[in-house]
């Protein structure tokens, strides 16, 4: 290809680690093997919630080919009274929730581990491990767990002074919320309710761990940041951060969800004692009851408008699952709720309830899809009591530059009101639909993330290029980065190799989350390829005789900057490369900075739907996501963030949901009643992507990736709302619910 | 008990192998074969991450035991690609992004080829019921669905 008319940034290139993953050679974690391996398994909890009054291992240590039986004494304690933070976790939170200490808090907790040579011995000595229980009462819903005599999980988390399971709160608030409903015209006022959902990843949580008889252990695992792997298995086992080297696996998806350990301080322990490698897969089974979802929920929104359609007054009040530990993202439900509108009066407040489910973890946007759900809805029944287009509706009230959101920034350029007109003119929006078909529309937001990044961009001998960056590539962010390197050396997309580096070999990194990834690591490739470039043209100056200045980089090649320069033949990067040794040694950078400037990031979406109206399903029938992604660097996997988001809104909105029995177990522990869409589900996923590029970023990047599960719970209720006529203020909307809202009971 | 010998032919490659009564096809594959490719997602045949072809006809290698592949043909993800050349399939997802965390691709690409195999010109539809055994959490389904409906047309016109 000519190298001179190269642009790669917005270029749809195969990406560089796909044809390992089209071959099945790509390594995930539990592809991973190691000469010697033994395996561990988990024994968890078959109550809800329960006192541990002791735990007898010494059968299932007799048990021959067993190596070593361990509990929660064998992992290090965090105190209760002193919080002990790493990102949003707490370790005093992690430590219990990969061990259960005194008591069990969800059926499926962990309370004790095996380690033997084959993975069948390790499950049967789980079994020969006696745990003499006191059963204690439990609360599962949120309804349960606030009651007044509620069984209290924590004795020490207080709420108004007395224990409780209100484990926090969170509110925004903006105005004065009595004096704008008094202004209002129309008020709506709304209850609704969310079940937990799983984030579904396939590839369920493994880790292969092996430490050396010096002490140093090397971690293979599956996670969302090798760096969080280190940090929490060191926190919980005491093992030094110097001595621990966690690999990132390849990732079989993660969404949030494998932003905390389970497993990886468990196998190190279990190597430890047996001086064996040890590797742990969770089946699906544990890896829905003790691991992931995010909360379930209830709220009521409130919202008051006046006759012209200005939104005068808002306030939600939201209860969300945290699972047995404090931690639910209430953050995102009561920040991002309002986020894509200006409103004079605002109030949101949320509250963090423990109750004897799983701790939850994070998932997509965390929270946002909650808070936005009601306050989407209730602006539906606001336009339609106005009688004004929905759409137009959330334009009279979009927020803008310079507006000042209830969760306290001033937006910089963004572009919401891009995809409100986006969506009034797309042909979707204007087609017509047919019997029992319905439309509706939503729109969401999420806060994107900057954070810890670092990269170090290496010229090989032959002139070519290896970037490094620290963060777990999920969704093809490897693609994306080999394109701006591409870009900004000048060079051809095949002439960049990009590597997920391990805690090792690169520089701290945060979290594959939050949608940051892009936009950090960008950063610091960026820099990175500016030390690297300035490096190059050092070089041929010192070969031409002239001043650095006088050189310019340009498609791949060093050239005198003008006439007065000099008359020289231009340099590639490959002459440069092969002179290095003369000129001064190898060429390469390094970057590493806390990246700021993030911006977020706002979507619309239209669905129709079709109601069977005898059966009660819901059947989606056309979907647009259109969504402000600031500049997309590989416009194929963008749009793949927006179809999977939207898939994902889909189950949540129509079938996915966490079923516990009488018992306090989890009864759908499975994909055949965990019910994820399926292809025959849906429809192809439109999208559109508007580019109004981030004033902070070199290449104008928004975070994507959560964004798109924000809307559709709202966009689906609506469209359902008007296939049928009625209002469904819970989800899933599952057929039964359906067929008895259609019945009218 | 006594461990059952089998022989097969996997990828065109003789096989022998000795399991356990109880060991499923995906067991030894992954376990004693390192034909890693085939994933377990849920062990119980409802995600199709583990999709293998048996004498022509697409299987979750998770729902059947290794003891019954005696005498059978297998194709798994590993022999997809010939001679270092990519199969038609895999080529177009790589091409159209039809993959995000790859986990499941390998399942997606025996259980198209499969589909292509009985039906070489699907309809959408077609080939939206045919996957409706594999699950994918990442893509929505929409790239996968396109990919193969695009070598679907490539094989008509080429043939």
């Amino acid at each position: 290809m000519n190298e001179i008319s190269n642009k790669w940034i917005g270029k749809n290139t195969v990406r560089p680690d796909g044809a390992e993953k089209v071959t099945g050679r790509a390594q995930y974690s539990s592809d991973t093997t190691m000469p010697g391996m033994i395996w561990g398994h988990v024994l968890r909890s078959p109550h809800p919630h329960a006192k541990i009054k002791s735990i007898n291992t010494k059968k299932a240590e007799a048990l021959d080919g067993v190596k070593a039986v361990i509990t929660s004494k064998d992992i290090v304690d965090f105190p209760l009274d002193k919080p002990v933070i790493l990102g949003i976790q707490d370790m005093r939170w992690m430590c219990r929730n990969v061990m259960a200490r005194d008591k069990v808090l969800f059926h499926g907790h962990p309370l004790a581990a095996v380690a033997a040579t084959t993975e069948a011995i390790a499950e049967e000595a789980c079994n020969l491990i006696e745990v003499d229980y006191e059963i204690l009462p439990w609360a599962i819903d949120i309804e349960d767990a606030i009651k007044p005599d509620a069984p209290i999980l924590h004795d020490h988390i207080k709420f108004n002074d007395k224990p409780s399971n209100i484990a926090g709160t969170l509110e925004h608030k903006k105005g004065d919320i009595e004096e704008g409903f008094a202004k209002a015209d129309v008020i709506i006022e709304r209850d609704f309710k969310t079940e937990a959902v799983h984030q579904g990843y396939l590839e369920t949580h493994s880790c292969l761990v092996s430490v050396a008889a010096d002490g140093r252990a090397t971690i293979w695992s599956s996670s969302q940041g090798q760096f969080m792997v280190r940090a929490m298995t060191s926190f919980l086992t005491g093992i030094p951060q110097s001595n621990i080297r966690a690999i990132p696996a390849e990732i079989g998806g993660g969404f949030g969800g494998k932003t905390i350990v389970y497993l990886e301080p468990l196998a190190t322990v279990l190597s430890q004692k047996t001086g064996r490698p040890v590797k742990i897969v969770m089946n699906r089974e544990d890896t829905m009851r003790a691991s992931g979802p995010t909360s379930g929920s209830k709220s009521k929104i409130k919202i008051g408008a006046t006759k012209d359609g200005k939104i005068v007054a808002a306030q939600g009040t939201y209860y969300l699952q945290a699972g047995a530990f404090p931690g639910s993202p209430i953050r995102g439900a009561v920040g991002c709720s309002l986020a894509p509108y200006d409103i004079p009066n605002a109030h949101t407040f949320g509250y963090d309830v423990v109750s004897n489910r799983c701790k939850v973890a994070a998932y997509r946007a965390p929270g946002a899809p909650i808070g936005a759900y009601g306050v989407e809805c209730v602006l539906d029944e606001i336009a339609e009591a106005l009688k004004i287009c929905p759409l137009e509706l959330r334009k009279l009230n979009a927020a803008k530059e310079g507006t000042k959101a209830v969760h306290g920034p001033t937006y910089p350029t963004m572009g919401y009101m891009e995809t409100l007109e986006a969506a009034m003119n797309h042909p979707h929006y204007k087609s017509q639909l047919g019997k029992h078909q319905g439309r509706g529309v939503a729109s969401g937001f999420w806060f994107n993330a900057g954070g810890e990044s670092s990269a170090q961009l290496n010229i090989t001998e032959d002139g070519n290029v290896v970037v490094t960056t620290g963060h777990p590539d999920i969704g093809g962010s490897r693609a994306s980065i080999a394109n701006i390197t591409a870009e900004l050396l000048g060079i051809h997309h095949d002439r960049v190799s990009v590597l997920i580096g391990d805690t090792a070999t690169i520089g701290y990194s945060n979290l594959t989350g939050g949608s940051r990834v892009l936009f950090a690591s960008a950063m610091v490739v960026t820099e990175s390829a500016k030390i690297v470039i300035k490096q190059l043209k050092q070089r041929a100056a010192k070969i031409w005789g002239i001043d650095e200045e006088a050189i310019e980089w340009e498609n791949g090649e060093a050239r005198p900057a003008g006439d007065n320069a000099g008359n020289f033949d231009p340099l590639s990067l490959a002459e440069l490369a092969g002179k290095a040794t003369a000129t001064g040694g190898p060429i390469g950078a390094g970057y590493q900075v806390n990246t700021e400037g993030a911006e977020g990031g706002f979507a619309t979406h239209i669905c129709d739907v079709e109601v069977d109206m005898d059966l009660g399903i819901v059947r989606v029938k056309k979907y647009t996501s259109i969504q402000d992604v600031g500049k997309a660097i590989h416009p194929d996997y963008v749009e793949g963030q927006l179809q999977g988001g939207c898939a994902q809104g889909i189950g949540w909105a129509l079938s996915e949901e966490y079923i516990y029995n009488k018992q306090g177990h989890l009864d759908n522990t499975g994909f055949l009643d965990y019910r994820m869409p399926v292809c025959s589900d849906l429809p192809m996923l439109d999208t559109v992507l508007i580019e109004v590029p981030n004033p902070k970023h070199p290449q104008g990047v928004r975070g994507v990736g959560e964004v798109p599960l924000v809307p559709p719970l709202a966009a689906i209720s609506n469209a359902v709302y008007q296939a049928i006529g009625k209002r469904s203020y819970s989800l899933p909307m599952s057929p039964p619910k359906v067929l008895k809202i259609i019945e009218g009971n | 008990m006594a461990k059952i010998q089998v022989s097969t032919k996997i990828n065109n490659e003789n096989v022998d192998y000795l399991c356990e009564p109880h060991d499923t096809m995906l067991d030894v594959l992954r376990n004693q074969l390192e034909l890693t490719g085939s994933k377990e997602s849920c062990g119980s045949g409802d995600c199709g991450s583990c999709s293998i072809i048996l004498d022509g006809e697409l299987v979750c290698s998770c729902l059947m035991l290794a003891a019954e592949a005696q005498g059978s043909k297998l194709e798994t993800i590993e022999g997809m690609s010939e001679g270092g050349k990519l199969h038609a399939l895999q080529q177009k997802f790589l091409e159209k992004a039809a993959l995000q965390c790859g986990i499941c691709t390998p399942g997606f690409l025996m259980a198209s080829k499969a589909l292509l195999d009985h039906n070489p010109s699907p309809t959408e539809t077609e080939v939206r019921f045919w996957l409706a055994g594999n699950l994918c959490r990442c893509t929505g389904y929409d790239k996968i669905v396109k990919a193969v409906l695009e070598v679907a047309d490539d094989m008509k016109e080429s043939a």
